[in-house]
């Protein structure tokens, strides 16, 4: 074994794990809770907005590719704050009911 | 900073996410949960804005799409949830297609050499084609949520099929993996046409596939949107090598697929069965009982009323009929008048009431109806024998005892065990069936009273008789 490890390799790595975590993760999500988590994911997937950034990050510009960045950029930030904002509105809600009638079940 | 400093932030990053899901898992936490996701977020993006050398634009961006959202985000209500939930799945699709495009053009800018290397142009195909696919896919989603099918047909709530459907998809997706082909192998001057080309078909495809799958199929396929959305940022994160995309795209689409999985298991249906389509069009007719002209016994919001307020413990099962006339907040009145006359009333929920997983849940959480009184199929399924009455409001197959029944098209379907509870009582606007087409047996037991009439108005004439004082 010699040699650097192709990104491809380390990239499938990162990508095996995380599939493991969200695997896990998500099968405890209560029902209750499943359009929060549909919400929470559109905002999570927002995060492309990172290559987004990359896209329409470089100085001279240049109209295809800053153009098409700062595009998605914008459609990228209506899912970071539509998303998280309306998982906020729907989570208060859930929590109104806490001070009437406190939660049995952990 | 350097890339090492950037991975870490990333890592930090995604660290956060995991935590955001993670809270999820009860009400208690799920506020904090979000928060985390919020605080992911923020380091992610200012992290990238660290690396870039020109911003200005960016966060003009950053303004423009975050005040819509935000706008939005505060205006929608939450029986449009899933059309909001839809319309966003096919923004990180479309935002997938525009970085891909971006790469193509200047791959320098993504820190990738020029000419792409194999492995990262492979993945840009995959994070193209998914995220057209998804665009285009949410974008029907969309019109057929939010009823726009008598503007465009497309957009029918009713599935839409023609022969050689499967084959046409079939034809398209093997083209398209052609055309994919032919633009990694291309050399730089030469890729354009065949990633354009790829592209439109993959667009043309994620239109064909969602077309044929009816209204009611619907929890499944914004189920499967969030999943392609997921799986489109983590193949954009594979051909930039940005672990960043990686791991929260594969969050997403981990998060997806199980909610597609528990969402077609409620259904008794195979995902590929949803998939394919076309079910409920035509196939209604055949299966309607066995012809006998059966009675129901239909009754008063009054007498509804009565029978409530003298039972010791009632369960609701909500359908999306008491979405769709917006009746929750009546409901929960209703609700409150036999609790204060000393009877024990639960909520019962089907995953598939509703349009979206957990709907309902949110729905009646806006209505403040404390969440636990909701109880899920499974808690609440051995209750309905020792339970006096039952109060089905715009429910239907999700309550059909024909379930249960070996050789029923519907049988293995898990459902909520209405017919076994004292006394069932059954709010519709007709005796139209289901989605499903088939007749349910539970209208006609001796023990059912069938109370006709808009969910909203009869659930108000109930309250009315409980205030009345009349017995």
């Amino acid at each position: 074994m010699t040699g650097t490890i192709d990104p491809t390799i380390v990239n499938l790595t990162v990508f095996v794990l995380a599939v493991f975590v969200g695997y896990h993760v998500v099968w405890n999500v209560t029902p209750a809770l499943h359009t929060p988590l549909m919400s929470v994911t559109n905002a999570i997937s927002g995060v492309i907005i990172v290559g987004a950034i990359l896209a329409a990050g470089p100085l001279e510009w240049d109209w295809l590719s800053s153009g098409a960045g700062v595009l998605a950029v914008a459609l990228a930030a209506v899912n970071v704050f539509g998303g998280f904002l309306v998982t906020q509105r729907m989570l208060e809600m859930f929590k109104k009911k806490e001070k009437k009638a406190p939660k049995e079940q952990a | 900073m350097s890339a090492n400093q950037v991975a870490l932030w990333y890592l930090v990053a995604s660290v956060f996410f995991i935590l955001a899901l993670k809270g999820l898992s009860s009400p208690a936490t799920a506020r904090r949960g979000n928060l985390f996701g919020i605080i992911g977020m923020a380091i992610a993006v200012l992290t990238t804005l660290a690396i870039v050398k020109s911003v200005g634009w960016i966060v003009l961006g950053i303004v423009a799409g975050g005040s819509v959202g935000a706008f939005v985000a505060k205006r929608v209500q939450m029986t449009q949830m899933p059309e909001l939930v839809a319309a966003m799945h096919s923004l990180v699709g479309f935002a997938a297609v525009l970085i891909a495009i971006a790469v193509v053009n200047n791959p320098t800018a993504f820190g990738l050499s020029n000419p792409i290397p194999t492995g990262n142009k492979l993945e840009l195909f995959i994070g193209t084609f998914v995220g057209a696919i998804t665009f285009s896919g949410s974008v029907i989603a969309f019109g057929k949520l939010a009823g726009l099918g008598k503007s465009f047909r497309l957009f029918s709530s009713a599935p839409v099929v023609f022969k050689g459907q499967h084959m046409l998809n079939l034809v398209l997706a093997i083209v398209m993996v052609g055309f994919g082909t032919a633009f990694f192998l291309a050399p730089p001057s030469a890729q354009w046409t065949p990633f354009v080309i790829m592209t439109a078909i993959a667009f043309l495809l994620g239109v064909l596939i969602i077309i044929p799958i009816g209204g009611a199929d619907m929890p499944v396929v914004i189920s499967m949107l969030n999943s392609y959305s997921g799986w489109a940022a983590a193949g954009i994160g594979f051909s930039l090598n940005n672990p960043m995309l990686i791991i929260a795209g594969s969050l997403v689409g981990s998060s997806g697929a199980i909610l597609s999985y528990i969402m077609c298991r409620a259904m008794n249906r195979s995902f590929f069965s949803v998939i394919l389509g076309g079910f409920g069009a035509a196939e209604g007719a055949a299966a309607a009982g066995d012809g006998e002209q059966k009675q129901v016994k239909s009754s008063s919001a009054e007498d509804a009323a009565f029978l409530m307020s003298n039972a010791e413990s009632v369960i609701i099962v909500p359908g999306y009929g008491l979405a769709v006339a917006r009746a929750q907040h009546a409901v929960k009145e209703m609700v409150d008048k036999l609790t204060e006359k000393g009877v024990q009333v639960r909520y019962a929920i089907h995953p598939v009431a509703g349009r979206m997983p957990g709907h309902m849940n949110v729905l009646l959480a806006e209505a403040e109806v404390p969440y636990d009184l909701v109880l899920e199929m499974d808690e609440i399924n051995s209750e309905f024998q020792t339970t006096d009455v039952v109060l089905v409001l715009g429910a239907n197959d999700v309550v059909n005892p024909l379930a249960e029944v070996q050789g029923s098209p519907i049988y293995g379907m898990p459902i909520l065990q209405a017919h076994k509870a004292g006394q069932v009582l059954v709010n519709k606007r007709s005796m139209a069936s289901g989605y499903a087409g088939l007749d349910n047996p539970l209208f006609y037991m001796d023990k059912t009273m069938m109370v006709f009439g808009d969910a909203k108005k009869v659930v108000e004439d109930i309250v009315k008789a409980l205030s009345g004082g009349g017995h």
